[in-house]
């Protein structure tokens, strides 16, 4: 028996029998082995696992970064295998909002730059992306910020940043890879508080791998990977 | 326009690498530009000759000399509209190193013949008046300070006068200008009559016949009849177009067009290499920015044309000023103090050279582009 993966009624990701291998050699590399997962709408759930368990392979697989070798994995009701590589980028651009590690931001855009970037690919005027991008600043708490620099802000708010260019487009689903795992407590506290409103507040569907048990307990569910598969329980 | 901070913000995020590569666009484009003027200054106008002009010269030789005679046997071929007759003076004005070209001529037909020497009427009339008159044109007037009125000495070491002087006086009656840009103004006219009854030896001779077709397309035919009237003569003769005699007369120097494109290609295989490097380093130290554009949502081509745009970007730019400042080098005229006498960028390499800056760019830019195009997301953004 397979451990409880959600409840399909209002699923917004299902995940169907993924595997994902990569051919080294002679050899296949099995990253995730048959895989099921569901996501309810507006769920924050949390992907826990040792490194190397397959929780970022399974996030890019959910946000359309890679593709399954086998299985389905529908988000919002949409079967990304059977979207082109163009197909799946304007996808991406209208449902997914990433959260990274280490933030990626563009170091020679200003923050209100890097959080316009979305909106470029959407066919809003400049005096309509910019009052995205001032809201978005400001749901993160960054309004009197819009003309810095990330090395001008500190991890913390480097990171909020990520999070406003993530929220711009207003999108279903936030993937959020280690959001806190480069942060120290206090900023982490902020981000996941940040998250946590996103999820109650604004309905935002959030799914976050981490290794923190901290930031996992802020979130509605949290699933364990423990070598490619879905456990109740990462062993000792 | 509003990826257009993106672009310019890639470019600025290493100041000096870029500023550094435009640099090396820049010079490589003003030495384009020189290049272009010193092919025209070495072609010595074969873009600008008359096509319905043809030059008659001695068969040996152009130092040989022809008789006078032979302009009415030439004026009665078929064919022919009008027929003027030049010959070499190589006077020296001050000092030998103050070269430019003198030659005695027939007023009247001779202004018919070009009529891209602008010369205000009052000038003329004063030069069909004056038998020691003579004309300048407009760069030598300026390179020696002359003025209308002006008494111009020349000494030559070819034409001794009767009293057996070498130093001829001529009054400058006029000035003229170019119709076009590349006619040489730097030449200096003055009457026939005057030279042939005042000089000791020679008399009744002439350099060369310049001709006037009817009908450019019958030139062939009229450069023949010309050749078959002095067959068999003492002073046999070859007629050609001026635009052949001309290139002619440039391919002594070699072939010019060759040279200039081997140098041209060595640049600037150098700065694709250059520029190629710079957005080749630039691409892949944002192989992890390039990751989250694609996570965003930019498709592989939106990334491949940014890094084009950006590629084009920097080449044109560079282009642009290198292509700006030598045209104002080049508008300075003759840089060698009359040995180039026409000298100027035509405005049709300019133009070549904006095609060659976008070229450049796209060269330059290719490879990163497809590079940045092919990442994939995931891989992208582990390696960031």
């Amino acid at each position: 028996m397979k451990p409880s993966a959600g409840d399909s009624s209002s699923a917004l990701v299902q995940v169907r029998g993924v595997e994902k291998y990569y051919q080294r050699g002679t050899e296949r590399v099995h990253v995730l082995e048959e895989l099921d997962l569901e996501v309810k709408r507006g769920e924050f759930l949390a992907l826990m696992g040792p490194s190397g368990s397959g929780k970022s392979t399974l996030l890019n697989l959910i946000g359309g970064l890679d593709r399954p070798s086998r299985g389905s994995v529908t988000v919002a009701g949409e079967r990304m295998e059977r979207l082109d590589e163009r197909g799946l980028a304007a996808w991406r651009a209208r449902h997914i909002g990433f959260v990274f590690q280490f933030y990626n931001l563009l170091p020679a855009l200003t923050a209100a730059r890097n959080v316009e970037l979305p909106l470029l690919l959407t066919l809003l005027g400049r005096a309509d992306r910019r009052r995205r991008v001032e809201l978005a600043l400001s749901i993160v708490g960054l309004g009197h910020r819009l003309k810095h620099h990330p090395a001008q802000l500190s991890g913390g708010e480097q990171q909020r940043v990520g999070i406003a260019r993530a929220i711009v487009t207003d999108p279903t689903l936030l993937l959020c890879d280690e959001p806190t795992g480069d942060l120290d407590r206090t900023s982490g506290e902020a981000v996941l508080d940040l998250l946590h409103t996103l999820c109650r507040q604004h309905g935002k569907t959030i799914i976050m791998v981490t290794h923190d048990p901290h930031a996992s307990a802020r979130a509605d569910r949290t699933v364990f990977l423990y070598k490619g598969r879905i456990v109740d329980a990462i062993p000792a | 326009m509003k990826f257009a901070s993106l672009i310019v913000a890639n470019l600025l995020r290493r100041k000096l690498r870029t500023g550094l590569t435009l640099v090396s666009v820049t010079v490589a484009f003003i030495l384009y530009a020189y290049l272009s003027a010193i092919r025209v200054g070495l072609s010595q106008g074969v873009d600008v000759a008359g096509a319905d002009r043809m030059l008659v010269w001695h068969a040996v030789s152009l130092a040989q000399p022809l008789p006078l005679s032979y302009l009415d046997r030439i004026k009665r071929i078929p064919g022919v509209d009008l027929v003027v007759h030049q010959s070499w003076f190589g006077g020296i004005y001050q000092n030998p190193r103050n070269f430019f070209a003198q030659m005695p001529v027939d007023p009247e037909p001779f202004l018919r013949m070009y009529p891209e020497f602008l010369l205000p009427e009052a000038q003329k009339q004063a030069w069909l008046r004056t038998r020691t008159g003579a004309i300048a044109g407009r760069a030598t007037a300026e390179r020696f300070g002359w003025k209308v009125g002006d008494r111009i000495p020349l000494q030559t070491g070819i034409w001794t006068k009767q009293d057996g002087s070498m130093t001829w006086e001529f009054d400058l009656v006029g000035i003229f200008d170019g119709a076009k840009q590349g006619t040489d103004t730097t030449p200096f006219y003055f009457r026939y009559d005057y030279f042939d009854e005042t000089r000791r030896i020679g008399k009744g001779l002439v350099g060369w016949y310049v001709v006037r077709v009817t009908d450019p397309d019958l030139a062939p035919q009229v450069a023949r009849a010309i050749n078959e009237e002095f067959a068999n003569s003492s002073a046999e003769v070859k007629a050609e177009s001026e635009k052949a005699f001309l290139q002619g007369w440039a391919k002594q120097v070699g072939d010019i067009g060759t040279i200039l494109t081997a140098i041209l290609t060595a640049v600037f295989f150098t700065i694709l290499l250059v520029a190629g490097n710079t957005m080749a380093q630039s691409v892949r130290e944002r192989t992890e920015e390039l990751g989250v554009l694609k996570a965003v949502g930019f498709t592989h081509e939106q990334v491949l044309g940014l890094v084009l745009v950006e590629s084009c970007l920097l080449s044109g730019l560079g282009a642009a000023v290198g292509l700006g400042i030598g045209r104002v080098l080049t508008a300075a005229g003759d840089p060698t103090g009359g040995a180039l006498p026409v000298f100027f960028f035509p405005p049709r390499d300019m133009v070549l050279g904006a095609g060659l800056g976008v070229l450049l760019g796209l060269a330059s830019g290719a490879l990163p582009a497809w590079q940045a195009m092919r990442l994939r997301v995931a891989d992208a953004l582990r390696r960031g």
